[in-house]
């Protein structure tokens, strides 16, 4: 039996090579393949001789600067509406949180199914930036609403009850002390969503249409993003650029990350939590 | 007292706006639903439930139309269990790896770079995939030298779901009290034997409401898959043949269909919305069971 045991035990350790090895070699693979061939055409072109990824690239902000307006208000507000209102009990406070766990678990193809069908379709905007923008908000929504009411939660109640005994309101509370001691957390837990947009491509690819070519006049033309780009490239025989492209995102991603895992730690440091 | 009355209907003005943010997913999740019920269960009312379900056949180009999602579902349902089969595996070894024999240095630098890996685009997955698993596939596993298919897909998706799988599996073991590991020494068990008849049997019902998201996961991935699956609406015979799930239909086929064609494309995107809610049922089912046992743990204290 012991022997059994040890033998568990090796083949744990394997897997754990096996994992890193897999997930390293993604990456490494990216950067090897791809660094080379980035070039100037590529990243700020035009688009008329060779392929280029700056119409992507604003895609790309507009994409996140939409959905962030939509959903970064709305989801803060209404995780302050679960937290502080309803002390996260009763009935509609179960419904709120049942349809936000769903909206989590639906395919991202389904979103984008349903921004087809109701900006498309319905609104008759045909593929725009914007229909994108709005599907990717509601994408993000129930992330940015759990960590947000988690970030909420972990503020002391004397805070709030030091401010009450002052003579403050509830809404001046909330604006003056709970949301400033939870910033950190709402900060990154934004940082994280716009990760989430920034790498989404199977919503775009039904909502903004891939017009890999053109730099968007506006938010009802239709565009592109750097990630659609990766698989209009890989999927057109331009492999070489979608490595190159896909060391941009990579590049973004990490760095997006890096920033919000450094800001958890930041607010960590100046609360005195970690020592 | 005017000040008074203005502070007061402010607070209650906040709180209104507050609510009605609250409401919005609510409001979200319904118009989705409607959106997509409306738009497509006409069409399968239409075509008949067991027709388009398990039909053998998708040609909505053909002289001879059919808009059977058979196929597709069942590439699916291989995919999923493959890939999940692949990604769970691996990932609960590699998790009681880190947890128990794992050098303690390692572990934080492990998990947080595995952490970090879990934000990769799934589109990068897709191009490693269609570049070097699809060509190795090829030339040196599959029988017949096709490198699409199944087997390549569950591949890629088994390697993307592991670091979900790593990190709820970690996270579960953890939560187990050191108190069950300790007696369990003390009873004579050997620490390997501890670790695998006591720590991770604990920790059971968090591993499998991880397994179950990786489930949600692998069903819901489109654009890792499309890369490497193919394409062809066809039913699967081999694990090396050029097919498509339920994910890849409805990507491939937007850009091009229209009329009954896209019903039906809308059609599949309900079937898939179903399929995603009873796995949000189970999910949550799974959750509350475990905090019905913390819940009754802590009673006995």
């Amino acid at each position: 039996m012991r022997k059994l045991y040890s033998a568990l035990k090796i083949i744990c350790l394997v897997a754990l090579g096996i994992t890193l090895i897999c997930l390293v070699a993604v990456i490494a693979y990216v950067l090897i393949k791809g660094t080379g061939k980035l070039s100037f055409d590529l990243l700020f072109g035009d688009y008329k001789s060779s392929p280029s990824i700056l119409p992507a690239f604003v895609g790309m902000l507009e994409l996140v600067a939409i959905a962030s307006l939509i959903a970064v208000p709305i989801g803060v507000a209404s995780a302050i509406f679960l937290v502080e209102y309803t002390n996260n009990k009763g009935k509609l406070v179960r419904i709120i949180q049942v349809a936000t766990e769903t909206l989590a678990g639906i395919p991202s193809i389904v979103y984008g199914l349903f921004g087809y069908l109701i900006f498309v379709v319905a609104f008759g905007w045909g593929y725009s930036i914007i229909g994108g923008g709005i599907t990717l908000a509601i994408m993000i929504l129930p992330t940015i609403v759990r960590s947000t009411q988690e970030s909420l939660l972990s503020v002391q109640g004397g805070l709030r009850e030091g401010s009450y005994a002052l003579g403050a309101s509830k809404v001046r509370t909330i604006f003056k002390i709970v949301l400033p001691s939870a910033s950190g957390g709402i900060v990154t837990a934004i940082i994280l969503a716009i990760g989430r947009v920034v790498s989404e491509s199977a919503v775009l690819i039904l909502t903004i249409g891939m017009v890999v070519n053109k730099v968007p006049q506006n938010l009802l033309s239709p565009g592109t993003s750097l990630a659609l780009d990766i698989y209009y490239f890989a999927s057109n025989g331009y492999r070489d650029e979608a490595a190159a492209t896909s060391v941009v995102l990579l590049v973004f991603v990490i760095f997006l990350n890096l920033l919000a895992s450094g800001i958890g730690k930041l607010i960590k440091k100046s609360t005195g939590e970690e020592k | 007292m005017k000040s008074s009355t203005f502070i007061n209907l402010k607070e209650k003005g906040m709180r209104f706006v507050f609510l009605f943010c609250a409401i919005f997913s609510i409001l979200a999740l319904a118009t989705i639903t409607v959106f997509l019920f409306i738009s497509g269960t006409p069409f399968i009312a239409k075509t008949g439930f067991f027709e388009f379900v398990f039909v053998m056949k998708w040609a909505p180009l053909a002289d001879e139309i059919a808009y059977g999602i058979f196929p597709m579902i069942v590439t699916t349902l291989y995919v999923t269990a493959l890939s999940v089969i692949i990604g769970v595996g691996i990932g609960l070894l590699t998790a009681i790896a880190l947890y128990k024999f794992c050098p303690k240095k390692l572990v934080n630098p492990i998990r947080q770079m595995i952490n970090l890996l879990a934000g990769i685009p799934s589109v990068i997955f897709g191009l490693f995939g269609m570049t070097v698993i699809v060509p190795f596939v090829r030339d040196y596993i599959s029988p017949n030298g096709v490198g699409y298919g199944i087997f390549s897909a569950s591949l890629v998706l088994g390697i993307m779901i592991l670091p979900t799988i790593v990190s709820v599996s970690l996270d579960s073991l953890n939560s187990v009290p050191s108190s069950y590991y300790e007696g369990a020494l003390a009873l004579g068990a050997t620490k390997e034997q501890a670790t695998f008849k006591i720590l991770v049997p604990s920790a059971k019902s968090g591993i499998l409401a991880g397994v179950v998201l990786a489930i949600g996961r692998a069903i819901g991935e489109t654009m890792a898959v499309i890369m490497v699956i193919g394409g062809s609406p066809e039913m699967p015979n081999s694990l090396f043949q050029s097919v498509r799930t339920l994910t890849a239909n409805i990507a491939m086929g937007a850009m091009e269909l229209r009329g009954d064609a896209l019903s039906a494309l809308i059609a599949t995107g309900v079937v898939l919305f179903v399929f995603t809610l009873l796995l949000n049922i189970s999910f949550s089912l799974l959750k509350r069971e475990k905090n019905d046992k913390i819940k009754k743990k802590e009673s006995k204290k």
